[in-house]
């Protein structure tokens, strides 16, 4: 038994595959946010327990930057719009 | 020991301790601050500190980004100026109003410290008071104070312990 042969529209694997990816919102250090300041606007945007600021905010000061968040972009793109409402240096970026 | 300037209250709002020639200088960074974010032609560095880069490897994503957002972010930034200005000479403060104060000082930080070049050591102050720029770091230093005791009473509105 045999069958017509369909022919099947293949999807484009890379579209798919970057539509998937969740996108990171990183923030960067820098000379001028007081330490307190940065842990206290992850707790606050985020919902962030203290320690996990604190961790993030010492990653961003030692390291010179941290992830802090990931989604879809428009998620994404409304935490880096609220760091900058907060005057964090926040960008995104597919991850990888 | 300098006095405390920003306290919370049991009632959960703030009291405000702050001297009137320093509620002087908080009340005239609004004025100075809406100047300087509106100010036609080429923005400088020092204001686009305050309207950061979202994308900085895909330049359409960013044009189409910050035509989104722009305007809405500078009201944002001016919406927490006016707060700061219109509350310069209040005794008390809620937490909205406490946390509006804190992204003002931090907005005016942000474009003192870029235009004066601050590092995380903090070793290029002018040790002559006759300096030129002695006053802006006496501004900005004095804003890191005010932030840091903001910061502290709404932490600990934040997080009860």
């Amino acid at each position: 038994m045999t069958t017509a042969p369909v022919e099947v529209k293949e999807p484009e694997i890379d579209d798919v595959v970057v539509a998937d990816r969740p996108w990171i919102v990183i923030v960067w250090n820098d000379p001028i946010n007081l330490m307190t300041y940065v842990t206290f606007v992850f707790q606050k945007l985020f919902g962030y327990s203290l320690e996990k600021a604190t961790k993030l905010m010492l990653d961003v000061h030692e390291k010179g930057r941290a992830v802090v968040s990931s989604g879809p972009r428009e998620k994404a793109e409304l935490d880096v719009f609220r760091l900058h409402e907060h005057g964090l240096w926040a960008t995104m970026e597919h991850d990888t | 020991m300098t006095r405390r300037r920003v306290k919370r209250a049991r009632n959960g709002t703030f009291e405000l301790r702050i001297p009137a020639d320093e509620r002087e200088l908080l009340r005239s960074l609004g004025p100075q601050m809406r100047a300087v974010l509106t100010q036609e032609g080429d923005a400088d560095a020092a204001v686009e500190r305050l309207f950061p880069v979202a994308y900085p490897t895909d330049e359409d994503r960013q044009t189409e980004y910050r035509l989104l957002v722009h305007d809405e972010l500078l009201e944002s930034h001016l919406g927490a100026l006016t707060v700061l200005e219109e509350t310069a000479d209040a005794d008390r403060l809620d937490q909205d109003q406490l946390s509006a104060w804190m992204r003002a000082v931090n907005e005016v930080r942000l474009v003192l410290g870029t235009r004066l070049g601050v590092t995380e050591e903090g070793d290029e102050r002018p040790l002559d008071l006759r300096d030129p720029r002695a006053p802006a770091y006496a501004v900005y230093d004095y804003l890191t104070y005010l932030q840091g005791e903001i910061i502290e009473a709404l932490s600990a509105a934040h997080d009860p312990r």
